[in-house]
Order: C-alpha cells, then sequence, then structure tokens
C-alpha cells in the first residue's frame, strides 16, 4: 500500500513538472522571442554562478567535516614508513590539482554568467591564440613531470624487495574463499614448500611435509608484528584473484594463483599507539557497538586490519583479520607461544608421511622442554617442586627395558650432569595401580635402575646417583582414567643439591 | 540577440553545390520501400542512428535501475527488501520476520550488469553509435555510409548483442557477477561463483557479438570520413565532432580485436581444458589440474582495450561538447588545431597506458614506471582541451538553453574527474586509492557522468534535426539542474570513503570496523540516486512526448549553426540533401567572423574575406 502511495505520488510529481514545462514553453511563445531568451539566459547565469559558489563550498566544506579521513591530516595518517610519503604525495597533488579545480570551476561558471547571450551583443571571434595555448600546455607538462618525479621516487622505494643482508620478517597471507590463512616461519626461520595438489581439509595449505622447513611453521588466527621491523609479506592465493590489503599501512597487494607476489613495509606504530591517536583526536569515544550505549569506547577497541581489495565471489566483503602490532618483547613472546601447525594438527595422522618417526624438531623441542623443566627445578624453593619429569623416558610394556626414543630424553639428563658436576640426583620410578602392588614396586625399582646404568655407561659417577622404585604409592593423577593412569607411569628425577 | 541572419540553404546548394547524380533513378527508392526496410531493416544512417540511441536508452534504465537496487542494499541494509521480491524472484531471500534480503549473488550480479550494460551499451553504442552515425554523414556532406549495408548490420549485431545479454539475466544460476572487466579465474571456474556458469558464457557471447558491432561501424565510419568527405571538406575543416568520431573508431577498430583475443583464450579455458590464464587453483575441495596460465595475462588483454574504451566513451562526448558549445557561444571553438591535435595525441596516449589498471595487480613494479610517465602526460592533451572549452566561453553570447548547459556542466565535469585520475595514475598513491571508493568517483565522473552530460548535449542539441521537433526546454533544464547537482552529490562524498580506504565491491561495510563509519554518507548517497534516475526518467518522457507533440521546428537551421546537416530539409530524405550535395568553403566555426553573425560551410568566400587561419 506504502508502495503504492509513494508511487502515485511520484507520478503526479511527474505531471506537476510535465505540465509547468508545457505550460513555460507556451508562454514564452506568447511573448517576444529574444526578449524571453535574454531574460532565460540571465537567470539560468545567475543560477550558475550560485551553484559554482555552493558546489565550492560543498566542496570546501565537506573536506573540513570529513578531514578525518582525508589522508595525512587526522589520526588516520599512515601506521607504515613508505605509508607517510605516499600520504605526503597525495597532498602535494591535492594542492596543485586544487589550485586547478578551484579556478577552472570558477572561470567555466563565471564565464557563463557574465557573457551570457544579450540583445545587441556580439561574440568575439577568437579562435586561438598560439602564446597562450604554448603556455598552458607546458605548465601543466612541468607540473606533471614533478608529479611523476616524485610519485615515482616514492614507489621505487616503496616497491623495492629485501635486499641481501637485511634483517627482515617474512610472513605469508593466503587468500581462499573467503578468509585468509596466515603462515610464520617457525624458529627457522624459512617457509616450507607448498604444493596446491597436496591441500586437503587438513593440510589447507598444501604444505609439503617432506621439507623440514615447513615442520615448523606456524599458522596463526591473526597477524602480529613487531613495530619498526621490516615485514615482507609473500602474498598467494588458491582460488581466485584477492588482494591482500592492509588500509592503515597503506599495502595492497594482489594475491595471484600460481604467482607469488609480496609487499615489503614497515610498521611503524603499535596498535596502543594508534588507539591513542584516536583517543587524543576526540571523535572516537562513540561506544564501540552502537546498540549498547554502555560498551567500551571505539577508539579502545580499534584494531588493525586485513581486507580483501580485489573482487573474488560472494563473500568478496567478509575477508576480515585482525592485525596486532606489539613491541619487540611482546612479539617475541607471542611468537614462542604459537604452536607448530605441523606438530599441533599433522603429526601422526594419517597425512603424516613421518608418521612414528621422530623428527629432528621434536627432539630439539623435546631438549629445550627439559632444559625448561630443569631449570625451574633448580630455581625451586620447595624440595617438592625440584623434581623434574623425564616425560619422554618410556619402557617396553611390562618390561624395564628402555624405549630406543629414551635415549634423547637421557641424554639431557647426561649433559646436564655434566654441566652441573655438584648436581646430585635421585632417579625414582612410578607406576598406575593396575596390577599386583608388589609387582609394580619391583618394576618401578628396575626401571629406575635402567636409567641409572644408563646413566653409569655414560660415565656418570655411581656417588651422584640413587635410583628408587615407588611403584603405584605415588600417583599424581586419578588413576581411574587412562588418561590419569599414563600419567601416573612415569620416570622422574628429584635435584637432591 | 542581434537579427537573425537567415541563410537560403537550397539555393546556395543548388548554385554552388556538387552534383553526384544521386536522385537519377527514376525507379523510386528501392532501399525504403516498404516498413520493414524504412524502419527497421533500415540501411539509413538517421534511422540506425535512432535505433542506437533508443536501445542505448533502454539499456540506460535497466543499467541505472540496477544500481538503484544495490544503491539500496549500501545505503539501507537494514531495510526489507522483500517488495522487489515480485521482480527479482528468488535472489531476494525472506526470512521467517518477513524481512527480504539481496543475495550477495544477485548483489554482484547487478554490479557487474550495471557495469557492462553502462559501459558497452549505453556509454559506447549509445552515445557513439548513435551521433557517428546520424552525424558523420550529415556534416561530411554525404548521402549515406560509405556501406549502409555494413552499418545496418552493425544495429542489429548489437540487437543480437543486447538480446543475448538480456537472456543472461534470467538464467537460474544467475547472470554473470565477477566485475565488468571478468577477471579470471573467478570469471572462469563455476565452482568460484555461480554466475560464472551459463550467465558467463552468455556474458562472453553477447560481448563479442557486440564487439562485431562496433568493428562493423567503425570501418564504415572510418571509410565514410576518410573517402566520403563532400568537395572541399578538407580534414582540416571537419568540425571536431567529426574528428573526435573518426578518431574513436580508429581506437575502436585497434583494441577491441585484442579483447576478443583475450575472451576467446577465456573460453578456451572455460570449455576446452586449456591454461591460458589458471595456474596452482584449488577450490571447492579439488585440486584443478590446470598448470602455468598466468591471470594477469587476461587482465593484460583486457585493458589493452579496456583503457582506449574509455576514451572511446569520451571523445565523441568531447566532439559533442565542442561542437554545442560554439554553436551557442556563437563563437569558434578555441584553439581548434589544438583540439586536433590534443584528440590524437590522447588517442595516441590510450594505448600505452593500459597497465595503469594494474599496478597493484602482481606486475613487475618496475614496468609501472613507464605507464606513470605515459598516464599522466595525458593530463596535458586533457587539460589543454578544457582550457580551450572555457576560453570558448569567453567573451561569447551564450545561449543558456538546455545544450549549452549541458556541455558547460561536460566540463565540470571533466575537470572534476580529470584531475583525480592524476592522483591515481601515480602508482604510489595507487597503493593507497587501488579499487576502493575513490576510483569509483573518478570514473563515474569523469567517463560516466561527463560522457552522459556530452550525450544529453548531443540529444537536445540534435533532437530537433533527428525529430523535427524541439524537446521541452523547461522540462530539459530542471533534467540538468536535478542531474548536476545529483550527480555530484552522488559521487563526490565518496571521494572521502575512498581517502578512509573503504574499498568498492563490498556487499556490506559493517564485517570492518575500518570501514563502518559512512552510514550516514551511504544514505545519502542512495537518495541523490534515486533522485537522478527520477530527474532522468522525466528526460526519457521529455524524449518520448516531444518526438510526438514537442515544439515542432520552422526553421530549416534553428540554431543557427554553420554544420552542413542544417542545410537539409527539417525531415531530411533518405540521401539527406533532396537535390545536390553541399560543397564546402570554409571551416565549421565562423561565428561572428565580420558583420555576419555565422556563415555555414557552404557559404562561399567573398572576395574581401581573409583567407583562413585558424
Amino acid at each position: 500500500m506504502t508502495a503504492l502511495v509513494i508511487l502515485g505520488i511520484v507520478a503526479l510529481i511527474f505531471i506537476v513538472l510535465f505540465q509547468i514545462g508545457k505550460v513555460t514553453e507556451i508562454a514564452t511563445g506568447l511573448k517576444d522571442e529574444s526578449d524571453a531568451e535574454e531574460r532565460s539566459n540571465f537567470n539560468t547565469g545567475r543560477w550558475l554562478v550560485f551553484f559554482m559558489i555552493a558546489f565550492l563550498i560543498f566542496c570546501v566544506g565537506s573536506a573540513i567535516y570529513y578531514k578525518d579521513w582525508m589522508l595525512g591530516y587526522g589520526p588516520h595518517s599512515a601506521a607504515s614508513e613508505h605509508g607517510q610519503e605516499l600520504d605526503s604525495l597525495f597532498n602535494t597533488t591535492l594542492l596543485f590539482t586544487g589550485i586547478v579545480f578551484v579556478a577552472t570551476q570558477i572561470a567555466l561558471f563565471w564565464f557563463g554568467y557574465k557573457y551570457r547571450g544579450r540583445r545587441g551583443n556580439k561574440a568575439s571571434f577568437i579562435s586561438h591564440n598560439n602564446a597562450l595555448e604554448i603556455w598552458w600546455s607546458v605548465i601543466p607538462a612541468i607540473v606533471m613531470c614533478g608529479l611523476v618525479a616524485k610519485g615515482l621516487l616514492a614507489w621505487n622505494k616503496t616497491m623495492a624487495d629485501i635486499t641481501e643482508g637485511e634483517d627482515y620478517i617474512e610472513i605469508e597471507a593466503t587468500g581462499q574463499q573467503f578468509g585468509w590463512l596466515l603462515r610464520y616461519p617457525g624458529p627457522d626461520g624459512a617457509l616450507g614448500s607448498r604444493n596446491y595438489k597436496l591441500i586437503d581439509g587438513v593440510n589447507v595449505l598444501g604444505q609439503d611435509w617432506m621439507d623440514e622447513k615447513n615442520l615448523d611453521d606456524i599458522q596463526p588466527s591473526e597477524i602480529v608484528l613487531p613495530v619498526g621491523k621490516k615485514v615482507r609479506v609473500r602474498i598467494t592465493s588458491k582460488d581466485v584473484l584477492h588482494n591482500f590489503y592492509l588500509p592503515h599501512f597503506r599495502v595492497k597487494m594482489d594475491a595471484v594463483p600460481g604467482i607469488p607476489t609480496y609487499f615489503v613495509f614497515t610498521p611503524k606504530e603499535t596498535t596502543e599507539e594508534y588507539r591513542e591517536k584516536l583517543r587524543t583526536s576526540g571523535n572516537y569515544d562513540f561506544p564501540y557497538d552502537e546498540t549498547d550505549a554502555e560498551s567500551a569506547p571505539f577508539w579502545k577497541m580499534f584494531e588493525y586490519e586485513l581486507a580483501c581489495s580485489e573482487l573474488c565471489g560472494k563473500g568478496h566483503w567478509s575477508m576480515r583479520r585482525v592485525l596486532k602490532v606489539v613491541s619487540q618483547t611482546e612479539y617475541d613472546k607471542w611468537l614462542s607461544e604459537q604452536p607448530s601447525y605441523y606438530l599441533s594438527s599433522i603429526r601422526n595422522t594419517d597425512g603424516d608421511p613421518h608418521k612414528g618417526k621422530l623428527l629432528n624438531i621434536e627432539i630439539k623441542q623435546r631438549s629445550a622442554e627439559f632444559m625448561n623443566n630443569f631449570e625451574s627445578a633448580m630455581a625451586a624453593e620447595n624440595p617438592e617442586d625440584k623434581i623434574v619429569q623425564l616425560k619422554y623416558v618410556t619402557f617396553q610394556t611390562g618390561s624395564a627395558t628402555l624405549t630406543p626414543e629414551s635415549i634423547y630424553e637421557l641424554t639431557n639428563l647426561n649433559n646436564v650432569l655434566n654441566d652441573n658436576p655438584a648436581l646430585r640426583i635421585e632417579l625414582a620410578g612410578h607406576t598406575d595401580n593396575t596390577g599386583d602392588a608388589g609387582a609394580n614396586l619391583e618394576l618401578s625399582q628396575r626401571r629406575a635402575e635402567a636409567v641409572r646404568s644408563f646413566l653409569l655407561d655414560k660415565g656418570i659417577i655411581d656417588a651422584r646417583m640413587t635410583a628408587q622404585g615407588y611403584g603405584q604409592n605415588r600417583p599424581i593423577d586419578t588413576n581411574d582414567t587412562d588418561a590419569g593412569r599414563k600419567k601416573n607411569r612415569r620416570t622422574e628425577f628429584k635435584i637432591i643439591n | 540577440m542581434a537579427e537573425i541572419l537567415k541563410y537560403q540553404p537550397d539555393v546556395i546548394i543548388e548554385k554552388e553545390g556538387f552534383d553526384d547524380h544521386f536522385h537519377e533513378h527514376h525507379e523510386g527508392d528501392k532501399y525504403q520501400s516498404n516498413f520493414l526496410s524504412t524502419y527497421l531493416f533500415s540501411m539509413d544512417h538517421k534511422i540506425i542512428a535512432r535505433q542506437f540511441l533508443i536501445t542505448g536508452i533502454f539499456w540506460a534504465i535497466v543499467g541505472a535501475a540496477m544500481s538503484l537496487v544495490f544503491r539500496m542494499q549500501l545505503g539501507f541494509p537494514e531495510e526489507s527488501m522483500a517488495w522487489i521480491k515480485p521482480l527479482l524472484g528468488k535472489w531476494i531471500e525472506i526470512d521467517p520476520d518477513g524481512v527480504g534480503t539481496l543475495s550477495p549473488d544477485f548483489y554482484y550480479a547487478l554490479v557487474t550488469m550495471h557495469g557492462t550494460i553502462i559501459v558497452f551499451f549505453v556509454l559506447t553504442a549509445g552515445l557513439s553509435g548513435t551521433f557517428s552515425n546520424f552525424l558523420i554523414p550529415l556534416q561530411l556532406g554525404a548521402r549515406d555510409m560509405a556501406s549502409p549495408f555494413l552499418n545496418m548490420l552493425s544495429y542489429w549485431f548489437f540487437f543480437l548483442a543486447s538480446v543475448v545479454m538480456f537472456i543472461s539475466l534470467f538464467v537460474s544460476t544467475g547472470p554473470f557477477a565477477g566485475g565488468w572487466t571478468a577477471y579470471p579465474p573467478l570469471s572462469a571456474l563455476p565452482q568460484a561463483s555461480s554466475g560464472s556458469g551459463a550467465g558467463m558464457t552468455l556474458w562472453v557471447v553477447s560481448l563479442v557479438f557486440f564487439v562485431v558491432s562496433v568493428l562493423l561501424g567503425g570501418i564504415n565510419y572510418i571509410t565514410t570520413v576518410l573517402n566520403l568527405r563532400t568537395k572541399g571538406m578538407s580534414m582540416w575543416r571537419m568540425p571536431l565532432t567529426i574528428w573526435a568520431f573518426f578518431i574513436t573508431a580508429v581506437i575502436g577498430l585497434l583494441s577491441f580485436p585484442v579483447l576478443v583475443s583475450g575472451f576467446l583464450m577465456l573460453t578456451m579455458d572455460r570449455a576446452l581444458g586449456t591454461s591460458f590464464f589458471l595456474s596452482d587453483i584449488y577450490i571447492a575441495g579439488q585440486a584443478l589440474d590446470y598448470a602455468g596460465g598466468s591471470p594477469i595475462l587476461y587482465q593484460h588483454l583486457f585493458w589493452f582495450l579496456g583503457h582506449p574504451e574509455v576514451y572511446i566513451i569520451i571523445l565523441p562526448a568531447m566532439g559533442i561538447v565542442s561542437e554545442v558549445m560554439s554553436v551557442h557561444a556563437r563563437k569558434p571553438i578555441f584553439g581548434y588545431r589544438a583540439m586536433v591535435y590534443s584528440i590524437l595525441a590522447i588517442a595516441f596516449l590510450s594505448f600505452i597506458v593500459w597497465a595503469h589498471h594494474m599496478f597493484m595487480a602482481g606486475v613487475n613494479p618496475f614496468i609501472s614506471n613507464f605507464f606513470v610517465l605515459f598516464t599522466l602526460i595525458i593530463a596535458v592533451p586533457s587539460a589543454v582541451k578544457v582550457f580551450n572549452w572555457i576560453a570558448t566561453l569567453y567573451k561569447g553570447n551564450l545561449r543558456l538553453n538546455t545544450p549549452m548547459l549541458f556541455a558547460i556542466g561536460f566540463v565540470s565535469m571533466f575537470i572534476s574527474g580529470g584531475l583525480t585520475g592524476i592522483f591515481l595514475g601515480n602508482s604510489a598513491i595507487d597503493i593507497v586509492m587501488h579499487d576502493n571508493y575513490f576510483v569509483v568517483a573518478h570514473f563515474h565522473i569523469v567517463m560516466g557522468v561527463a560522457a552522459f552530460f556530452g550525450m544529453f548535449a548531443g540529444v537536445y542539441h540534435w533532437f530537433p534535426k533527428m525529430f523535427g521537433r524541439f524537446m521541452n526546454e523547461t522540462i530539459g533544464k530542471i533534467h540538468f539542474w536535478g542531474t548536476l547537482i545529483g550527480a555530484y552529490a552522488i559521487f563526490w562524498p565518496m571521494h572521502y570513503m575512498g581517502m578512509a580506504g573503504v574499498p568498492r565491491r563490498y556487499y556490506r561495510f559493517d564485517v570492518f570496523d575500518t570501514f563502518r563509519h559512512f552510514d550516514t554518507m551511504n544514505k545519502f548517497i542512495t537518495i541523490a540516486a534515486i533522485l537522478v534516475f527520477a530527474v532522468s526518467l522525466l528526460f526519457v518522457i521529455n524524449f518520448f512526448y516531444s518526438i510526438y507533440k514537442g515544439k515542432k521546428v520552422e526553421d530549416q537551421n534553428p540554431w543557427q549553426a554553420n554544420t552542413l546537416e542544417w542545410s537539409t530539409p527539417i525531415h531530411p530524405v533518405h540521401g539527406n540533401w533532396p537535390g545536390k550535395i553541399p560543397s564546402v568553403h570554409r571551416w565549421s566555426y565562423d561565428y561572428n567572423k565580420d558583420e555576419r553573425e555565422y556563415i555555414p560551410q557552404y557559404v562561399p568566400m567573398t572576395p574581401e574575406e581573409a583567407p583562413e587561419n585558424h
């Protein structure tokens, strides 16, 4: 019904306008034609000037109103080093084009009014003016050359790839319908190779697990970068074109299937610093959630964002990821907490070609874990806390024969004993509560002894180590579940002094 | 106004004209013997021009209406669109509360079709097709096109393209929705977008027909301009309209075939399993076999047409504006030769700037250095043209009627949109602006709105010649002011969204905190778009109403213009001139040269007159 009423009103307006048109036309026909034309020229000319004034006020006024969003004026100045140069280039261009814009618009509409047709007036026959034409070709040409020069300097600097020996972080962003997959190299600092034919539901990037570089790669859910450090983003796509777009950093580059691209930039402001800019500008105090007046102010919730800027299908508008810029310390901490994608999602599944084999990376990781535990035990005050579990020391079922894998953990132990010649330890064996308690006690004793004899063989003297089996008497978890029992079956050592 | 000077073209032509024995066939006019051959399958360039114009108007309404639907989505994303379900059917999804939502698939189809239709069907066929056809023979003093038959085919291939494109709007998987540039892999793989199935096939077929139409028309325009100029009509005496149409046709002839080759490869990738543009793709749970292709190659081929295409659109508008402005300023166009040279310079440069659309596409950044340089050089001939138009107004005696207002509006739009091109052509700024609303504002103003203004100026100016009646002047002025103010209201604010980094082709903005600050602006833009659409409808009504009921033209040369079309009868016959064809003695811009207010081209030089020096 409303639609009908609106339609009716629109139709009515049309008819009214049309009748006005017809009547005016007829009225003009009745009057002296050239008189009417002169008056019409005058009125229209005046409107041209009114329009020109209103238009220029609208242009300048809106620019002031939206100055926060204009490049380089408000809090939204670029958050990257090259970005500030681009903002400045933008504003140089704005200056020159602004002058031309205002001058030509004024001339155009003003002439429209000034030289409106009048009776008895005669136009001047001015067909050309070579001097003038040369001037107004040469001056724009010179200005253009200046802008080209400034532009290309900024361009070539911005687009330059990493040079040999530079310190930088390499990360990877892969577009897909409709989201971004992110990848960081692990501790080895290098991204592993990929092959799109290897992609499946778990191996989402098609990483080749035979390439050792892949094994420590990280797939975080957001980009975290240290401030002031050069970043090279490797940009790829799995399916159609996407575009890696970081508006605040003035970073933009297509993601092309089959052709990796890159963009190098240096974040200059941490997320916190950007929030501070927004806060001090005073324009971002409105609630973050419009529907909830109580929600935190917008500036406080601000995050840098990654978007897609190349049409990629029906979900193009939704490819959001958060980017955080933090201090180097925070970055290092964050990075060390990220699990390797391979180890957390692929390891020992059917998709793992290394299934059942221990990898160098795991040996290193276990060694780091051991050292970590050992150091905190050394530092601990409470004797209860001076216990280190030998998490990766295992035995054949029901016997005291060490599994081959245990050698790595025991080597770690051997190393710390060598490094700390004054160190004395008690090796302890524990079991769960299945089976006969006496047999368990005896087994745990034999297992502790096995560890001890391993270390003796390595040259650690007898006096530094005791071996004690505790059987099922000292569980650290419940014996009612498999997981609990697994934890209770363990070998550990206690630092005596 | 000075006393209106009247010439008697029939008398002068009979005396001075050139007899080509055209009307000496006594068996009658075999080309226009019945209704079908006169109005439908006509080979008369004037009828074909009107066919192009009316088809163009149809498509303009469709294309603009599409923009209103997606503007509704952008301006009022929370409003129910259930009311438009009767028209859009399954593309409006109604939830249990009765709230209708436009499906994102169809949103992108609308965006894509809006671009395709307006760029190709309205601003190429509707603008260049109409006025090249109408004015080339008339202003050159030719009986018709060099090949009237090819000319007829040109229209009917356009018609065929139109039919196929129209059908594609109704296929069940939806029309093509991958953007008017149709970049693969999105356009190549139906798995990537449902519109890339049957919709895309029809899209390609339609555009190939369209290119055939452009080429047939273009060959004709070029041949006619080179060979059928009347006696005395040297190249340097041609009106700027003809120069513009001529160069436009040359550009089209050189660039459109490259597009077709790109389409051909794309079709082979789609249908035959070749890998021109595809490589390393994993989509819909499957790794595809394509290997070694480059999606960037397609972009090169596309933009090798795509960039010249924007000049194919704007040059005819420039030609029309130059002519209309000179006639109604009662002054010669300022710097005629500079105008011609700048058209030539723009045409030449248009072929070596295409990769400025691809600065961020993953091409070697070094290459961009050249494209930046050539792109920004285009600003020079463009600036010369603008200064020349303004200088044409200087010390004129302007008739501020609707065609003149649209010509002035064109220059205003061309300045506003052209200057933003200087930002975008600089690759470093393009890093920020590429594919965001700044670009949308730029090209809509400079080649959308400006080209429409040129077209409107042309329609209002030559309507009396086309239909023997005037369009209603008051409605025309309402149309002008509504469009001028409305178009700026739509596109000016988009610059700010662009500077804020808001990407184009987004279905919603609220997913991103960075992009969601422009609700009010988006509403404003949508309302402005609706108003502009309404005044445009007013134009359409005025157009059709005036064909039948407009004020009759009583004077053979109602604008007191110099060009030859105004020496034909008010309703020109087949063959344009009833007797001899006029011979030409001067350029077309002798306005107020001496005591005479205007001197048509067919008027011989008097002994006292200075030899031509322009």
